[in-house]
């Protein structure tokens, strides 16, 4: 497993690719289900141009650390991979990944999906948009759908 | 030994209050109270004490870190 607060834009897909050269569970992995997070170009009604997220690094590695074992005991996990950006980000680059590995599909599928709702409600992290208006805290989450 | 106070996001902004330091308080409610000479607190505040989430109510004691924040919208 292993969680990475980075500052700079990153490739998720060669992320992805890289850690599951290294890792320790290469011939027993039949699953591998992951969530990229993307900034749009808009968000609640208005053109955004850039965000910024900050964070509360020691409780967020907490958090990511525990988000992990959490997943841990509630699925057969082989591998778990979080990434997360703070700093300035444009629209189309990515924010955040979750990568999950595991035997069979059903573990690394529920708990790729279950990972991704806790970290939006528990890790602290908080953007802020910058639109034709000037700069804004986002209030809330979306709901996903 | 002191109680560290951190706010972060809309609510650093807002109270414009990074980081501080008071000498004691018995909740994290009073430690908001203190810092932020009794503003009133918003209902969607979050606390958290030495890095896992908590209630107002609870106590804390020297040596502590707490920390005021909005709702969390990573992700």
């Amino acid at each position: 497993m292993a969680t990475h607060i980075i500052e700079h834009i990153f490739d998720p897909w060669h992320t992805i690719a890289e850690h599951q050269s290294k890792t320790s569970c290469h011939k027993q992995f039949g699953a591998t289900a992951t969530f990229i997070g993307t900034m749009r170009d808009f968000n609640d009604s208005a053109d955004v141009s850039a965000m910024t997220l900050e964070h509360y690094p020691a409780m967020t590695q907490h958090y990511l650390d525990k988000l992990i074992d959490e997943a841990n005991t509630k699925w057969d996990l082989l591998d778990t991979l979080i990434v997360h950006r703070i700093g300035e980000i444009k629209p189309t680059e990515p924010i955040m990944l979750i990568a999950c590995w595991s035997a069979h599909r059903r573990a690394s599928l529920d708990a790729c999906s279950w990972l991704i709702e806790e970290l939006k409600h528990r890790a602290p992290f908080w953007k802020k948009e910058t639109t034709p208006n000037g700069e804004r805290w986002v209030e809330k989450n979306t709901n996903g759908l | 030994m002191t109680i560290h106070v951190k706010f972060f996001a809309s609510l650093k902004d807002k109270l414009k209050i990074d980081d501080t330091t008071i000498e004691q308080a018995k909740t994290a409610g009073e430690a908001w109270d203190i810092t932020t000479h009794n503003t009133e607190r918003p209902d969607n505040v979050l606390v958290a004490i030495n890095l896992e989430y908590a209630q107002f109510e609870d106590a804390i004691k020297a040596g502590d870190e707490v920390a005021f924040f909005p709702p969390v919208t990573g992700g």
